[in-house]
Formats: structure tokens, sequence, C-alpha cells
């Protein structure tokens, strides 16, 4: 892998020094209280390299990306944008990836976004005028040959070091590895995988991904999330398309008592992490504790990577 | 073929509140096929429309009438001769039908009976699928003959997203996801070297938000 950084990303540096990366993710707020965003930046702060910052995830109505991302900043830590296809074109898409390297932000996300149906305005006009590939290949265009994608010359670049998601658990599962490739082809610098509860499959599409050499061309992250108890982890298995939680990991979260499931949940985050690192061509992992930053820390602790490392 | 929906009965009562005398038209075209504008749906419409305004003791005169296709001039000339007997037209073709009679005749209030929904086709009878997108810049080729634009609730162009489970859409457990149709497609035809290939960002001038399309075959236009 190339160790010399194209961009000022903390995120970047930590991965081409060859580190073992660690990255978290923060909602906004459905309203438009900073204190929100500095509430949960202060709990999550120096326990991850950088932080996700979802844009309008499952297409709930929330503050953007952008400004949040800014907050972030401006508490001392380092945000990835976060940027899906459903709810702008590419005019706005390039507009807006001018204005955050403008203030500031170093990486983002290129992400399809989930469909509108599952929001709060199942009414609304989704957009897609491009996809996630397609969004990759944009801004690798913009930021190294300083060009719109319509071929018009851009006078300062925005220079961000570019993410994806991969989902190894959606079908079908024979195009996930070809799909990957097609994301790398088209540029893309870092991946965050969808959660991972089903480690066997996932090692099934890690030995693809090396197979063809493109963990020597992508930094992967392997996504973990905890369980907060057995309940959330029937819903995550019934309720949320393309995830993959086995048989036996809903029978080990119902078989604990309920005082004690919280915790079993991070025990298996844990574990999840220890297993992914022992994997080849694994470069660090993705932890999404969704509404339950504060025990981001403990996991990252538990897998003993803390304190991160300064670059 | 074009896919007609019939509207709700109450709303189509409702556009035609301040009429007396109108013309019911029927479609000889698409509609007919999919059995919501042809010659019987504007008999069954008609009799409804008759028993309701005459229940509400404002009877409604209604001529019926069906022609060979509405979005061609030609056939639609065939209803001048009854333009005298009456106040208002409501088609029962789809929007390019309807908008080709009001063109026509600019004094007379034309309305839709019918939402007209998909370009598609019939799986069997009474069973119409949606197909097309009238995109204007056909990729069939690169995707084994089943269109993302159409049938992906995204229309992503490089593969499916991560939603796919067991080969239905993250949208809907009955919708299928197009791009495992695709994917099976490609595989089954030895074609699976066209999903590596990264298709561009589409040129969307040749879709709907360009204006009105026009398609002109210059040999005609002597």
């Amino acid at each position: 892998m190339n160790t010399e950084c194209v961009t000022d990303s903390r995120l970047e540096k930590i991965l081409r020094a060859g580190h073992f990366a660690l990255t978290g993710e923060c909602g906004p707020p459905r309203g438009a209280d900073t204190e929100a965003v500095r509430k949960k930046c202060r709990i999550l702060k120096d326990k991850a390299d950088a932080f996700n910052i979802t844009d309008n995830q499952t297409s709930v109505v929330r503050m953007s990306s952008i400004a949040s991302s800014v907050i972030m900043m401006q508490e001392g830590m380092e945000p990835v944008m976060q940027m899906v296809c459903r709810d702008r074109n590419r005019i706005a898409m390039q507009s807006d990836i001018l204005g955050g390297a403008a203030l500031g932000i170093k990486n983002m996300l290129c992400l399809s976004g989930d469909h509108q149906r599952f929001g709060d305005h199942p009414q609304a006009k989704n957009v897609f005028d491009l996809d996630s590939i397609q969004l990759i290949s944009m801004v690798r265009k913009m930021r190294d040959e300083s060009r719109f994608l319509g071929g018009e010359e851009i006078k300062t670049a925005p220079k961000l070091f570019i993410g994806a998601a991969a989902n190894p658990f959606a079908d079908p599962f024979e195009i996930r590895v070809p799909r990957l490739a097609k994301k790398v082809a088209a540029g893309v610098e870092f991946i965050q995988t969808q959660c991972i509860f089903n480690i066997k499959k996932f090692s099934e599409w890690m030995k693809q991904v090396v197979d063809r050499g493109l963990h020597e061309k992508v930094f992967i992250l392997g996504g973990v999330t905890p369980f907060k108890s057995f309940g959330m982890a029937r819903y995550m298995a019934n309720n949320v398309p393309g995830m993959d939680v086995p048989d036996e990991m809903l029978q080990r979260m119902k078989g604990t008592p309920k005082e004690s499931q919280a915790d079993e949940g991070i025990k298996i985050a844990v574990e999840t992490i220890q297993q992914l690192r022992e994997m080849k061509g694994i470069a660090g992992v993705h932890i999404m504790a969704i509404e339950w930053e504060e025990k981001v820390g403990e996991i990252a602790e538990r897998a003993g990577l803390l304190p991160r490392p300064t670059v | 073929m074009v896919i007609g929906e019939r509207k709700p009965f109450e709303e189509i009562v409702k556009m035609l509140n301040d009429h007396k005398k109108i013309l019911v038209l029927g479609c000889g075209g698409c509609v007919t096929v999919c059995l919501t504008g042809g010659e019987d749906a504007v008999g069954l419409l008609s009799s409804q429309l008759r028993m309701f305004r005459e229940k509400e003791n404002n009877s409604l005169d209604i001529t019926e009438k069906t022609i060979e296709r509405q979005c061609d001039p030609e056939y639609i000339e065939q209803i001048s001769d009854i333009l005298g007997q009456i106040d208002g037209i409501l088609s029962l073709a789809c929007g390019a039908g309807v908008q080709f009679v009001a063109e026509r005749y600019p004094g007379m209030p034309v309305y839709p009976a019918l939402n007209t929904t998909f370009v598609g086709g019939s799986k069997k009878e009474g069973y119409y699928v949606e197909r097309c997108q009238t995109c204007g810049d056909c990729k069939l080729f690169y995707t084994g003959g089943i269109c993302p634009i159409a049938r992906c609730s995204k229309s992503l162009l490089n593969g499916p997203c991560g939603g796919s489970t067991n080969g239905k859409c993250e949208i809907d457990p009955q919708v299928d996801c197009a791009w495992q149709l695709i994917i099976d497609r490609l595989k089954s035809l030895n074609l699976m070297e066209r999903y590596e290939q990264i298709i561009e960002a589409n040129d969307w001038r040749s879709s709907r938000d360009g204006g009105p399309r026009t398609m002109i075959r210059e040999d005609f236009q002597r």
C-alpha cells in the first residue's frame, strides 16, 4: 500500500503509517441544537481516530452532515462527512464537497443512501442522479485532476480522503467482491463494512478480497456494532435489510439474563474486533454504537485499541 | 404499452360537478389492452356516473364513444361532430391521449379518468408490471436485458445496494431486486464480465427533464 499521504486527513495518516485504525460514528440531532452534537463529541473524543457523521441516515431528516462535521471539528475531532446519493444531484453534491472541504473537512464517505420509504418523508422524490461508485469517481476527479464532473477546471481542489461502504452480507453474495473491485477501480481509498455478526461469512468475503489483491489497494475497516439487548439483536436480524445476524448469536444474547445483556453485547463486539485484528487484509475497525456512543470508549479500551496513536 | 389505472370514482365525480352533458371518450390503444380505457370501461364508468348523478337529482347526459387512438389527430377528428352537444370530455386515455384531445379542441374542458401509471406489459390477464422509464438511452446491453433504471428502486447503474436480501429489494419483500435478476441473467448468459465494467454517470438529457421530447422521421416530413 502507498505510504504517502495525499490529504491532511489524520485517518489517512494512521492508515498509511500502518496503524490499526479505529473509527466511530456520530448521528446528528433532529433539530438545530449544537449542544446535542457537542455532547456526543465530548463522549467520543480521543476514543477513535475519526468519526463518521451520518447524512440523514434511514432517510430521517437530521442536522446536515457538513454542519455537524464543522461542530465536531470545533471540538477538536476529525469527522468523516457522509454523503448519500438519495437527496442531491451532481451539482449540489459537488457544491457541498467544495463547501465541506473549504470548512476543513478532510474525509468523506460515499454512499447510495437508504431508500426514503423508511424515513419520515416517504412522499419525497429521490434523486440518485449518481450512484455511490460514480460519486467516488467524481470526488477523485475533483481532487486529483482538479476537474468538475462536467470537465471544467476547479481552482482549489477539495483535498478529501475518500471512503465508501461495503456490505459483504447482502445478496447476491458472489457479486459483493466484484462490487468492491468496482469501487476500488473508481478510486476509493478506505472501506467501512456493514456490521459484522457473521464472522464466518465475513472471512469468506475477506478471503476473496485478498485473493483478488484488493486489500493492497484499499484500507478495509470491519464494521462492529454492539447489541444493547436481545431485543435489538432480534430487530437487526429481522428488520434491517442486508443485515446478517446468525442464529447462534441470537441464542447467545437470548440465553443471557436481561441485566447482563448489554455487557454481553459489548463482549461480543470486543471478541469480533479481536478476530478482525487477526484477519489478513483488515486495516482497522469501524464501531457503530447506535445511540450508545458512551460505550465506544469501553469497547476500544477492552479491545486494546486505546490510547490512539499520535500521527 | 402504456398502463393506466382508473382514478377513484369520487375524484371523477368531483371533476364533473359543474357539467351537465359530457362525452365519455374511450381509447382503443394500450388502455383497451390493459382493460381500463376501452369500450367496456367507457360503458361501465358511464352507467356508474349516470346512476350516481340520478341519485343526486342532478342528472348527467352522457354520450359514449371509443376511438381507435386518442394520441393520433386523425382519430380525434372523429368526435368533432359531437362537440356541439356536450360541455365537457372525460377521457379514458393515458395522459398523452388526454392532452392530444385537449390540444385539438381548445374551448372544451377535457378531464382524465385514468392515472397513467407506467410503461410495461402484462404478466397474465389483468396483471401488469412496469419495465421501462423511457430514459431515452437504453442500457439493456450492459444489464442482460433487465433495466436497473426502471426496476431498481434507486436506479443504481453499477450494482445492487447493501439492502438486497434473498433476491428482494430493501423497500418491500414483494419487490424483486433488479440487480439480483441482472446478475442471475448475466451468469446464465456467461457474461459476468459485463458487470465489472463501470457505467459512468448517466447523461439524463435524454430523459424527462429537458422539455417534452420529440422523435421526428425526416423522411415523413415532406
